[in-house]
């Protein structure tokens, strides 16, 4: 179907929210070329339970592109039209399903060698949208913290190697410090600048204690009745086989309530965003440390967050995790060493994930091994490429990582 | 940036992502430092001399005779980043590589592939020296003639003169095309070692081989090998001359699916000593699970068990001193810096570091200490293995490189 042919009445199976966001700018979305269109509608078609970061950025994009002359907007959108769309993809039903679109359009536009054109609209188009339309200042610098728990910190790999470059690393960190001084740390900044999804604790293993309305928590073991029916799910359409594309297709349905989810965590937004994690980041089912890093990216990517704090855990071995995934798991073994290894990385990805976001420049991070006594502060008051040796509290770290320079 | 550009779906290939940053996004600059300093350390560490004028030496075999001529194309089919081989990070890894093979070969430091980065067909696209556009997870045949049809009909060799060892399911295909210029008849044979274990196992307890049953690191689901009848699995136990108990006895001491089609592969050179063996390595795929301890043991066994395949061919008669070894990934891994990947763990982006990778060759023929620097493309390899042969692959896009021949 052309794109000029759309209807508001089209979009009566997308949420209220969307459904409104939708038809309010129908004229708009009758005017963009059908390599970008489907594309808005697959983040328009869950703005419902979107995070007010993506609400906002949505809600800006379709200000934007609204207030162009048409001559401007399809300037804007010229590269986005060049490219060769199959009569098959314009065939498909990009309203009601536009994510199943955007896996065909993909597939299309590698197999056409295409994809390096759409990557390039894709970069110039945001570069014009962000200076056109900046985000809106965030009330503090943001503060990153990655924490690797001690019972994974025991052998001698030689830890933030490639954090220590981009800032100060700390060898004597006070052993008086401890997790808890981080928790407060999170809830301190939550009822300082209170804003909803804005503060964040991701844990490799149980809750920790910093729970109030305003962080958003998640934690690898409280999710575990969710990952085993996730895990049982996969075993059913594998077992169909129906391949890698069925099961992905299965899995990016699959709603909070048919894996319990509502037991776990009660908000309809974070739910979702756990369901997400878990259906479409690969290995967050089953490796601790590969939940904590995705859960962090996507945090960072979709809530873009004031604070985050996520702390890494033991993972289990891989055949433990081949165990768990054939439904043979008697007990987890778990792989202490390994562990440690994903958790620098897991650090490492977290520091470049928090760059990305808005005023990356004035933002601290801080990774921390307290069983090591090791850390790594980075930020505005940390000179990058340097070394301290003396004994320091993590009070001190946090407290120079919030300053505002 | 625009959320919308942002897919997380955990197969390859999908949409783009962009960059908040410039200086995170458009990191070309930094991609070609990273190169250059990569370059410029392998020669350093190994003392290897520039080819840059390698093109205008008469062939080294030009005139020799190809009669006894034998080649191990050896693939990583989860490719490698710079970042943990060649790096100076990454050197711990591939001990073999650096200390063994650099300096007794030419090192070919930019293979680009510009085709599709799934596994299967990039393998399909080696193995036609055509980039191929299927669908990754069908199950197809490569739709351009394979290096084993040209081989096999120009060549008038038997059918046990050409012989795939590939892990996964997928690649039960990739011996023979459905071109209709050379037809049924002339492609290798493949060898799913995991099928084999698959059938072998049928009437066993299978507890203690999960680990090396698991098809497709792509996907998160556990997908168990598809056996073969047990009519088959006597058919190629009588032809490796190996019982199916002590196939079974055997794997059970293995690791990895990896060392399992090295154990296969030698088996074949002992008994049928192919003249184009071609073996898929596919244990660094495990990365797709974002545990980066077990990407590095992967790298770190590929290299080692390259260095045994090397042992193997100068242990056996039929191979020592005629046999040109190949080594390549088949592309590479995102950078941490692409903001639509997440490092190490996918290949969707496209981005430079996923595209490009490096070629070893080694053996009777070959320069040795040699490093060559100007790009060639992963689809060359088929027009060099016709010239080191004597076949035309008439329907590759690539070009013999005549700094191995």
């Amino acid at each position: 179907m052309p794109v000029q042919q759309i209807r508001g009445e089209q979009f009566h199976n997308y949420p209220p929210q969307a459904q409104h966001v939708a038809t309010a700018n129908i004229t708009l979305l009758q005017q963009l070329p059908l390599a970008f269109l489907p594309l808005l509608l697959r983040e328009i078609i869950v703005y419902d339970w979107k995070f007010p970061a993506e609400r906002d950025e949505i809600d800006r994009q379709v200000r934007y592109l609204g207030s162009l002359t048409p001559d401007q907007l399809s300037s804007v959108m010229s590269s986005f039209a060049k490219l060769n769309l199959s009569a098959d993809l314009q065939a498909m039903d990009w309203v009601g399903a536009p994510v199943r679109f955007s896996e065909k359009l993909s597939a299309y536009l590698w197999a056409t060698h295409q994809i390096d054109d759409f990557s390039r609209s894709a970069e110039e188009y945001i570069k014009v949208f962000n200076t056109a339309v900046p985000e809106p200042v965030i009330p503090a610098p943001r503060l990153g913290i990655a924490v690797i728990a001690e019972e994974i910190s025991r052998t001698n790999y030689p830890l933030f190697r490639k954090l220590r470059r981009k800032g100060v690393y700390f060898d004597h960190v006070d052993p008086g410090s401890n997790y808890k001084l981080l928790l407060d740390t999170v809830t301190a900044r939550a009822k300082l600048y209170p804003s909803p999804y804005a503060h964040w604790c991701i844990e490799g293993a149980e809750q920790g204690t910093a729970n109030g309305s305003l962080i958003a928590a998640v934690a690898y073991d409280s999710l575990q009745p969710v990952r085993k029916q996730l895990i049982h799910k996969m075993q059913q359409v594998s077992a169909s086989q129906g391949g890698p594309e069925i099961l992905r297709t299965r899995l990016a349905e699959t709603e909070p309530s048919e894996l319990g989810m509502k037991h776990v965590i009660d908000d309809p937004v974070l739910s979702r965003f756990a369901i997400r994690v878990l259906t479409e980041g690969s290995g967050t089912q089953i490796y601790s440390t590969t939940f904590v890093q995705w859960t962090a990216r996507e945090a960072l990517r979709r809530a873009r967050p004031l604070t985050i704090l996520a702390k890494f855990a033991a993972r289990q071995t891989e055949e433990s995790a081949d165990e768990e995934l054939s439904g043979m798991q008697q007990h987890p073994v778990l792989d202490p060493a390994g562990s440690l290894v994903d958790a620098d990385m897991g650090a490492y990805y977290t520091w470049i994930n928090l760059q990305r976001l808005p005023g990356a420049d004035q933002s601290g991070f801080i990774a921390w091994a307290p069983g090591r006594r090791e850390a790594v502060a980075i930020g505005p008051s940390f000179a990058p490429g340097t070394q301290s040796q003396s004994i320091v509290s993590m009070v001190e770290i946090l407290r120079q990582a919030q300053s505002i320079t | 940036m625009s959320s919308y550009f942002r897919h997380n779906d955990p197969r390859l290939d999908k949409l783009a992502e962009f960059s908040r940053l410039c200086d995170l996004g458009s990191s070309i600059g930094i991609e070609r430092a990273i190169s250059w300093s990569r370059r410029e350390f392998i020669r350093a560490a190994t003392g290897a001399t520039a080819a840059a004028m390698l093109s205008a030496f008469a062939p080294l075999r030009a005139m020799a005779t190809r009669t006894g001529q034998k080649a191990v194309v050896v693939t990583f089919g989860g490719g490698t980043r710079d970042e943990e081989t060649f790096m100076p990070d990454g050197h711990e890894n591939i001990p073999h590589l650096l200390k063994e093979f650099i300096p007794q070969g030419t090192f070919f430091t930019q293979v680009v592939n510009r085709g599709i980065l799934g596994h299967y067909v990039a393998t399909a696209s080696l193995v036609t020296g055509v980039y191929e556009t299927f669908n990754n997870f069908a199950a197809v045949t490569p739709d351009n003639p394979t290096v084993f049809e040209y081989f096999r009909k120009e060549l008038h060799r038997p059918a046990s003169d050409a012989w795939v060892v590939a892990p996964s399911n997928g690649f039960s295909l990739i011996g023979e095309s459905s071109h209709s210029s050379h037809g049924a008849g002339f492609g290798a044979g493949v060898i799913l070692p995991k099928r084999m274990l698959a059938a072998a196992m049928a009437t066993r307890d299978t507890s203690g081989y999960d680990h090396l049953l698991r098809d497709n690191y792509e996907s998160p689901v556990y997908a168990p090998a598809l056996a073969v009848s047990s009519e088959q699995l006597h058919q190629v136990a009588e032809m490796l001359k190996v019982s199916v108990a002590d196939f079974a006895a055997h794997a059970r001491s293995l690791r990895s699916p990896d060392e399992l089609s090295v154990y296969v592969a030698r088996q074949l050179m002992r008994q049928l000593a192919p003249s184009l063996l071609w073996i898929t390595l596919h244990d660094i795929d495990v990365a797709h699970a974002g545990t980066y301890s077990l990407y590095i043991d992967a790298i770190q066994r590929s290299d080692r068990l390259c260095s045994e395949i090397w042992q193997m061919i100068q242990s056996e008669p039929e191979y020592a001193g005629k046999t040109t070894m190949f080594i390549l990934p088949d592309f590479g891994r995102d950078s941490d810096t692409a903001s639509g990947g997440n490092g190490f763990q996918h290949h969707r982006t496209g981005d430079e570091f996923s595209r490009t990778t490096w070629m070893m060759v080694r053996g009777a023929g070959v320069r040795e200490n040699v490093i060559v620097d100007r790009p060639v493309e992963s689809t060359d390899l088929v027009p060099t293995l016709g010239s080191l042969f004597g076949f035309s692959p008439d329907r590759s896009q690539g070009k013999a490189l005549p700094e191995v021949l």
